[in-house]
């Protein structure tokens, strides 16, 4: 790959990173907290395609001018060192961050690996509101951990992805992120109760429902596994961040 | 898509090799070509990926690659800086002569460059080529991923009841990188690392020599990373979790799988201490090797070691940092853990 493909790869590189971190796609695949890093990243990958552009320009000016190279000079400066063939790579990630944007991990991903579920040093207090909004890894830990007595009996709203396993339980999954989506690990909540008749693995929903004692174990890692019973849930759109980053502070 | 539609004019455009153009297909040629036939077959691209295991695999491919440029252009424009700003003199008045000594130095100096393991590999080639003992490079480069304040900070954070691990860590790192200088300067020998490669980064004035190191290092180690995150994508996404459960149970085992998981797996040093917690039913000493050996050897670092420093250079390398790594970890953890 020459000199001004390689400039060429680098500006889309750049703009797509640019492209990722201005519109919230990153958070597919990277914690929100590299935002920065990224659009950085992204600068100063446009700013070499442009500087590389303008050596390219000036010293292919430079030798068509009067002062004529001599031969050897000339072949020379056509034969530097060899440029690297393994650039060719790097229109691979470009081409599937924009063409194909690939979603955030789903259910796939979430029963591959067991749950990432640990013990909280304490329970905070709990947000306001009726049904209570609970995050899956709050809700988890509060009902694997402390036997739901912080929840008081109240109701709770959790949102998550659905997935079933291979018996066709169904679960509700959020993958926790601590940097990209390579090290995302699931959470799981097992659903008992008023289940809609269909469900959709990767589909969203908003579940509205109640502790129950009932605990179960991740068939992959032995993890402790909550059950939930659901009372009401209703469909929700991918939130605007897929991933659980409570871990990250 | 305006991206893709706007770029190939400017790559055609300035094209120096016309001559070269008449016998073979040009790079920016065939960069367009590939790009437009990239657009036109989108739909059937798209179906091939469509499944869950494809997917997921595109997920992480994507996820490992975007994660891991923003380091590793930090890590281009320091070593960039480094080899054009930075006068080969400073290097000799910084670090003891004696190679002896000045191993240690360069693995504590490793502390202060806050980043993960695509930053180092890049200011470690520099290093070398601003004339640096290759030996104590090298200790840098293993040390620095590991030991700088961001991932002891995450290790802290994701230890929270064992701080005695955050100092494993620092300490079998620092201990493994010294080692492996050491064993270079004894056994080494220079013709295994690749002459420096001098025509990327020259160029007529300073800013061009800046810049055209940035290009070439960008371009070059960001197609071994690219590399590194196929390979830990398929890994990530084909491989069954239910084989680690089955290697949890002996003492001899756990350690040797994961400090194998830690290579196949190429997390960046800043996330690695999270999965490390989470691979509770391992030993503490198990997880330490994990921690230990992911940010010194792995794919995605072979992969770029490689490219920087010649195949030669990495075949003999690699295996060598792995045994150490273990090694240093193992004694660590039975010490401190």
């Amino acid at each position: 790959m020459n000199r001004p493909a390689q400039a060429a790869v680098l500006f889309l590189l750049g703009a797509a990173l640019l492209h990722t971190g201005t519109t919230g796609l990153y958070l597919r695949y990277v914690k929100a907290g590299l935002r920065p890093l990224l659009l950085a990243a992204g600068a100063v990958l446009i700013a070499a395609a442009l500087a590389t552009a303008w050596y390219e320009r000036r010293r292919a000016r430079s030798r068509e001018g009067p002062a004529h190279p001599s031969r050897r000079a000339r072949r020379q400066e056509s034969h530097p060192h060899p440029e690297p063939r393994v650039a060719w790579l790097l229109s691979l990630p470009l081409l599937a961050l924009i063409l194909v944007a690939p979603p955030a991990l789903g259910s796939y991903s979430a029963l591959r690996s067991g749950t990432a579920l640990r013990k909280p040093y304490g329970y905070g207090a709990l947000p306001a509101g009726d049904p209570v909004p609970l995050s899956v890894v709050d809700y988890a830990s509060r009902a694997a951990y402390g036997h739901g007595r912080s929840l008081h009996g109240r109701a709770v709203r959790v949102t998550g992805f659905l997935a079933l396993d291979r018996s066709g339980r169904p679960y509700l999954v959020r993958m926790a992120l601590n940097c990209c989506a390579a090290d995302a690990q699931p959470v799981k909540i097992a659903l008992t109760g008023a289940l809609p008749p269909v469900l959709r693995p990767d589909a969203w929903l908003e579940v509205t429902g109640t502790y129950t004692p009932r605990l179960a174990h991740d068939p992959v890692n032995h993890g402790p596994v909550p059950y939930l019973r659901v009372t009401a849930t209703r469909p929700v759109p991918v939130p605007h961040d897929p991933y659980d980053e409570t871990w990250n502070t | 898509m305006a991206i893709t539609e706007d770029a190939p004019p400017a790559a055609s455009e300035e094209c120096p090799v016309q001559e070269k153009a008449d016998r073979r297909l040009s790079s920016p040629l065939l960069l367009t070509l590939l790009l437009v036939l990239a657009v036109l077959a989108q739909s059937p691209i798209r179906g091939l990926l469509g499944t869950p295991l494809m997917q997921s695999w595109t997920t992480v491919f994507v996820a490992v690659t975007v994660q891991a440029l923003p380091f590793l252009v930090l890590g281009v424009l320091l070593s960039a800086a480094l080899a054009v700003f930075v006068p080969p003199s400073f290097f000799a008045r910084a670090l003891p002569s004696r190679p002896a000594l000045a191993v240690p130095v360069a693995g504590i100096a490793g502390a202060v460059l806050p980043g993960c393991e695509c930053a180092s590999v890049p200011v470690a080639g520099a290093l070398v080529r601003r004339g640096v003992t290759p030996a104590a490079a090298l200790a840098f480069l293993l040390s620095a991923p590991a030991i700088n304040p961001i991932v002891l900070t995450a290790t802290a954070v994701a230890f929270p009841r064992d701080p005695e691990m955050v100092l494993a860590r620092f300490l079998a790192s620092l201990l493994v990188a010294c080692a492996m200088g050491w064993l270079w300067q004894r056994l080494g020998r220079t013709d295994w690392l690749r002459p420096p490669a001098h025509g990327a980064h020259e160029g007529a004035t300073k800013g061009e020599t800046f810049w055209n190191a940035v290009r070439h290092d960008t371009v070059h180690a960001g197609g071994f990373l690219v590399l590194g995150a196929m390979a830990a994508a398929t890994l990530k996404a084909a491989v069954p979790a239910g084989w680690l459960r089955a290697a949890a149970g002996d003492p001899a085992v756990s350690v040797l799988a994961l400090a194998v998981l830690a290579v196949l797996l190429s997390i960046c040093s800043e996330a690695d201490a999270f999965v490390a917690a989470s691979l509770t039913q391992f030993s503490p000493t198990a997880r330490l090797v994990f921690l230990v050996v992911g940010p010194m050897i792995d794919l995605k670092l072979f992969a770029m070691q490689a490219g920087t420093f010649g195949r030669g250079f990495a075949l003999r390398f690699a295996p060598a940092t792995f045994a150490l790594a273990v090694a240093g970890a193992v004694l660590t953890g039975a010490v401190l853990l």
